[in-house]
């Protein structure tokens, strides 16, 4: 690093390490003894972080500025792990725009899912538990954003996923929350399957073309002699992706780069959700609201966007990767849409509606190429927007659920006059998911629909279409039936507005929502040359803002008043309503598989052959061994008479066949 | 007598003091074993960092050579018309084992600290087959090696007969007689070294200077591997280990499954590797082969299991495979993860024992489904059986990941000697454990520790008392510091093992 550089370049480390001091300390020392002080240090531990990460990104953009180059710094980093000569992890700091991009909007919606979490926990059994936790998860997450090699995204990643795991499950004496935790670290331990695999495929034929390359490219030279095997920076660089994808070796006819990226890929898939891995994101509002919010809304989960993004270079360079990214994202948010029309629950429409997000912003860096980045640009800026909007409908789910003690949209209603601030932030963000112009939500989906338009991924772009009008729907009849109408339960009856601790962070995130928009993203986060999508586009704006008024008029006239509308509708629609209802019944495709096939069909019998068949084998020998020392022992009989029976009879033996030699 | 002697000589002496206590003293026996253990822990700290002085002078030349380095070698004469000789020292393979050890025995003296039954004998047995692990890892000539093998395995056959549980007469005999059998196979192996060798010595370094023909190390390398494969749960010669473990006391299956299992993975890369480097190149395949299937058979064979001790042992079937599939591997990346492995999944499935114990002495069950909603009333120890658990799926952060990744990266680069995609092929198929041991880890934990208590009386059950805390601390400690700071444990080991990879080319 040049000298010019700012303190906190030099001291980025502490973004990701204050958390960690933190979870050490308020696990270890505070949070048995003092469970107040837990809250207080950890929020405030979070806090510290997200104001270095603001420094930071105003000392990286100082030294360039918006619109210029802007490059991968890694400011600090020391060998961790050395596998042999020429293959180590490194455990370091990446700066560059989405990396900054990513660790303000996680310090941020994590600093305030601390604070509302001190109101919202309170008085709860776990609650020191439940904030060191949330440290570590905060610590694992920025820990992910920063890494500047593949090594340090696979740690964090199971890092994140071992925080979901425990965050889900907080609540452990509820058997519910007990199996949705344990669904969502399998679920995704098996897309990391494929992760880890890819892991093992790109270090091989990293550590295999880093000689030439590092002659190539004049790597000590050029100052790059420390660039290790697994390096981002190395793993994007074109000199590495053209030797890599000219290789000779392919699978199944697979070139050998597409493959690893479609392996990467499975694992990205599984932290966000995608089809057909997505079946543990809804189990997953088991856990605390606040924590659904932060992981499961804003920020792991986004963890797979942003794996894709960082390796963006290589997915475009293999092209079918990138496809794939794309279709799969499409599939997703049409589909998480779709499910999200029928649920009950707020929090699970809630969360096909963050499926339904995450595709969008998958979809968007699958339709962009190396020449034509808008999409990236144009996804990060919807994970931006994306997280606060989605942050504070958690919040504000969290708010209503609170005071009326139901997940049910059904149980609820009325609620407008009970929970003015919760009412306003909640549709502040209702409008910005629905992409109503100037509210965040419109600007970034704009850039995404622009981005499939111009990519002439017409399908893809009809389905964007498509979605956006879901989504309006869907979110107004959750709206509606929460706030307007009259109470129907009987915790609506009794609701109270939120706490200032909770209401204050949601009317934080409300101004977000709604101002982020303006944000001129493409003069920050791009690639090559930057591409701002400038101006408006009335070929993209005007069918998505139809759609979405027409999704709002739809969810009005149907979820406005007593609903009769729609349980007629539905009773018209009849199986495929129910269809849908059930999440076209994926969760029972897995339960075969993994009840019918794995346990019973694979695990039992393994059981059953190590037990009557290994050891059966073992017993047997034994068996043997003892029955013919018993069989011999026979002819013990300790009876001289016996013994001279066998004597003479062996004498004679003897006898017969030397006198029968001799004659 | 040199520090390695006094390692060794340490828990046999700490054994003899305790005999001379009487019975009725029975605090005061745990008391000596505790101090001795622990003497044994600081003089290991001490090796390890005279070692490490020592080695890290001569890094460069270890990067070429061929013949294992010792240090602190202590030679003596034994028996000289067989060349016999007492001949101890050190390498970074064997500084690894002897910390894991030192450890593990701490732990598990104070993991008993409750054993009232024959308190004098069980610590004294105990003792005994410490000193003969410390023996085996530390001896350099082949017949003082099998001579502490024995030691370590004999002294089992007691104190499972008389301090287990369940069927334990019969899991007793089992175990040592299919340990018997292995050892059998090894003691074959040695004889024919020592005779075809020529040289008169059972001096490893001296045996391994000289080039066995091929044939001769196609028949014998794969007689020594399964020798040892046996005491390493190599598949199909395991059933011994989910029976043994479950009916052994505490630490008895602490240190059973924690550094005696390890023999095997440790004489099979010395002894059969190191020897015999020609037959392992033919062999190397199929035994991966066949660990693969103990890897993945372990973890299958785990998910069904509703005793936690055979659910544990199922597990260490399917670790162990780790160990021996590393070495199978023939690349530094291999030996090297079979080593790390070796360590984490020691301290791991002590620490794993060592809390099923003290589980067991509160519930008196070990069947999971009777358990539920412990980690309400026992949360150090569900915490602790928790890190225990996600080291043991490869979380990273915790020792397990840095073993296994060394492993799978072993696999996948293969050698020049083999058939890589084939190796790869198995390398993958065996990546599929990192799922099936989430399930088996997640299912099995959910089942004992959350949910709604089940059962009424287990409402009144404490915590682990500070004993237990120390204990388990210092094993959760360790698989963190390992997860952690991975470099400090990897200078020590892979220096060692330059001269395994150099020998095979």
């Amino acid at each position: 690093m040049d000298g010019d550089s700012g303190w906190m370049m030099q001291h980025a480390w502490l973004i990701p390490a204050l958390p960690l001091v933190s979870f050490a300390v308020v696990g270890l020392l505070i949070s048995p003894y003092w469970k107040k002080g837990a809250g207080v240090i950890a929020t405030l531990s979070i806090v510290a972080s997200m104001v270095c990460a603001y420094v930071l990104a105003w000392e990286y953009f100082t030294l360039y500025p918006a619109g210029g180059e802007h490059p991968i710094l890694v400011p600090w980093s020391f060998e961790w792990l050395r596998y042999q000569p020429g293959l180590a992890a490194n455990v370091g700091v990446l700066v560059d725009p989405i990396s900054l991009l990513l660790m303000i909007v996680v310090t941020t919606v994590s600093a305030l899912v601390h604070i509302y979490s001190n109101a919202y926990m309170h008085g709860d059994y776990g609650f020191g538990r439940y904030f060191t936790f949330l440290n570590l998860f905060t610590f694992s997450m920025l820990g992910l954003v920063v890494a500047p090699d593949i090594i340090q995204m696979y740690v964090c990643w199971e890092l994140v996923g071992v925080s979901s795991f425990l965050l889900i499950g907080f609540y452990y004496n509820k058997p519910s929350a007990v199996a949705a935790s344990k669904k969502a670290f399998i679920v995704t331990r098996f897309a990391d399957l494929g992760f880890l695999v890819g892991v093992l495929l790109l270090s091989f034929y990293g550590y295999r073309i880093f000689p030439d390359w590092s002659a190539e490219v004049g790597a000590v030279a050029n100052g790059l002699a420390g660039t290790q095997p697994v390096d981002f920076q190395y793993l994007n660089d074109p000199v590495f992706l053209a030797k890599f994808a000219a290789l000779d070796t392919t699978f199944l006819g697979i070139s050998l780069l597409t493959l690893s990226m479609c392996l990467v890929f499975m694992g990205a898939a599984g932290k966000s959700a995608m089809f057909p891995l997505h079946i543990w994101l809804p189990d997953a509002m088991e856990g605390p609201t606040p924590v659904s919010a932060l992981i499961h809304a804003a920020t792991m989960v986004v963890a797979g966007v942003y794996l894709v993004a960082r390796l963006f270079p290589a997915f475009a360079f293999s092209g079918t990767a990138a496809l794939l990214v794309a279709y799969v994202g499409a599939f997703t948010s049409l589909f998480a849409a779709v499910i999200g029309t029928t649920q009950d629950d707020i929090k699970r429409v809630l969360a096909f509606s963050t499926l339904s997000q995450l595709g969008y912003m998958m979809l968007a860096l699958g339709v962009s190429t190396a020449e034509h980045t808008l999409g990236y640009t144009a996804s990060m800026f919807h994970l931006f927007t994306h997280a606060f909007f989605k942050a504070l409908l958690f919040m504000g789910a969290g708010a209503v659920i609170h005071a009326v003690h139901t997940n049910s949209i059904w149980e609820m209603g009325g609620l407008w006059r009970k929970m003015p601030i919760t009412h306003i932030t909640f549709l502040v963000a209702t409008l910005a998911i629905s992409g109503i112009w100037p509210f965040a939500g419109f600007f970034s989906k704009d850039e995404i629909l622009a981005a499939a338009l111009g990519s002439g991924h017409y399908v893809i772009f009809g389905v964007a279409v498509l979605v956006a009008g879901l989504t309006a729907f869907y979110m107004f009849r959750i709206y509606f039936v929460t706030f307007w109408g009259k109470g129907r339960g009987a915790g609506a009856a009794h609701a109270h507005e939120a706490p200032a601790l909770m209401w204050m962070p949601m009317a934080l995130l409300a101004v977000l929502s709604a101002v982020t928009g303006f944000f001129p993203m493409a003069e920050y986060v791009h690639l090559g040359e930057a591409e701002g999508h400038h101006g408006i586009n009335l070929a993209v704006v005007i069918p998505a803002t139809l759609f979405a008024l027409i999704g709002i008029a739809m969810a009005a006239s149907l979820y406005i008043g007593d609903g009769h509308r729609a349980v007629a509708l539905a009773k018209m629609l009849g199986s495929v309503h129910q269809t849908i209802k059930q999440k076209f019944y994926i969760d029972e495709v897995y339960l075969f598989i993994t009840h019918r096939i794995i346990f019973h069909r694979i695990a039992r019998p393994i059981a059953w052959f190590d037990k009557r068949m290994v050891d059966g084998g073992v017993d047997a020998s034994g068996w043997a061994t003892r029955s013919g020392g018993r069989a011999l022992s026979l002819l013990q009989t300790g009876q001289v008479q016996t013994y001279g029976l066998w004597f003479t009879g062996g004498v004679a033996f003897v006898v017969l066949i030397l006198w029968s030699a001799l004659v | 007598m040199g520090l390695v002697s006094w390692i060794i000589a340490a828990p046999f002496l700490t054994m003899v003091a305790i005999v001379f206590v009487p019975e009725r003293h029975w605090r005061m026996i745990r008391w000596i074993a505790a101090v001795g253990t622990g003497i044994g822990l600081i003089l290991t700290c001490v090796l390890t960092y005279r070692y490490w002085m020592a080695a890290s002078a001569d890094l460069e030349t270890l990067r070429t050579a061929t013949m294992t380095k010792l240090y602190l070698v202590e030679r003596v004469a034994w028996f000289k018309p067989l060349g016999i000789q007492y001949l101890v020292g050190v390498d970074g393979i064997s500084v690894s084992m002897v910390i894991l050890t030192s450890l593990i025995i701490f732990c598990g003296v104070l993991a008993s600290w409750n054993v009232e039954v024959r308190t004098k004998e069980f610590f004294a047995l105990l003792l005994l087959l410490v000193s003969g692990v410390f023996g085996v890892f530390l001896s350099f000539d082949l017949f003082l090696f099998f001579m502490f093998y024995e030691l370590a395995v004999l002294p089992m056959y007691l104190l499972i007969g008389i301090w287990g549980t369940g069927p334990k007469e019969y899991a007793a005999m089992k175990l040592t007689l299919m340990l018997l059998v292995g050892s059998a196979f090894v003691l074959v192996g040695f004889l024919a070294l020592f005779h075809q060798s020529g040289l008169h010595t059972f001096d490893l370094q001296q045996l391994g200077s000289i080039e066995y023909s091929d044939r001769f190390q196609w028949w014998f390398f794969p007689m020594i591997f399964v020798g040892f494969g046996v005491l390493g749960a190599l598949f199909p010669f395991h059933t011994w280990s989910p029976d043994g473990h479950s009916s052994a006391p505490t630490a008895v299956s602490m240190l059973h499954a924690g550094v005696l299992m390890k023999l095997g993975g440790y004489g099979a890369l010395r002894i059969a590797v190191y020897l015999l480097p020609e037959g392992a190149k033919e062999w190397g395949l199929f035994f991966m082969a066949l660990t693969t299937i103990n890897i993945l058979y372990g973890a299958f064979g785990a998910i069904t299991q509703r005793d936690l001790k055979y659910f544990t042992a199922y597990s260490s079937v399917s670790h162990c495979g780790f160990v021996l599939f590393g070495v199978a591997t023939l690349n530094l990346m291999g030996f090297k993860g079979a080593v790390l492995q070796m360590f984490s999944h020691g301290i791991m499935t002590g620490l794993f024992f060592g809390l099923i114990g003290m589980v067991y002495g509160r519930t008196h069950t070990r069947i999971i489904p009777d358990m539920g909603g412990l980690a309400k009333v026992m949360p150090w120890l569900a915490a602790c059986f928790y890190i225990a658990g996600l080291a043991s799926l490869g979380l990273p952060g915790l020792s397990g990941f840095v073993a296994e990744t060394h492993v799978f990266l072993g696999g996948f680069f293969g050698n020049a000697w083999t058939n890589v995609t084939i190796m790869r092929i198995l390398t993958v198929t065996a990546t599929f454990s990192i799922v099936v041991t989430a399930v088996y880890v997640l299912r099995g934990l959910a089942t004992a520790f959350q949910g709604p208590i089940t059962d009424p009386h287990f409402e009144k059950l404490t915590d682990a008392t500070l004993t237990e805390k120390l204990a388990t601390g210092i094993l959760v400690a360790t698989l963190l510091f390992v997860g952690c700071f991975p470099w400090l444990i990897i200078d020590l080991i892979e220096p060692a093992l330059y001269p395994f990879v150099n020998r095979l080319h």
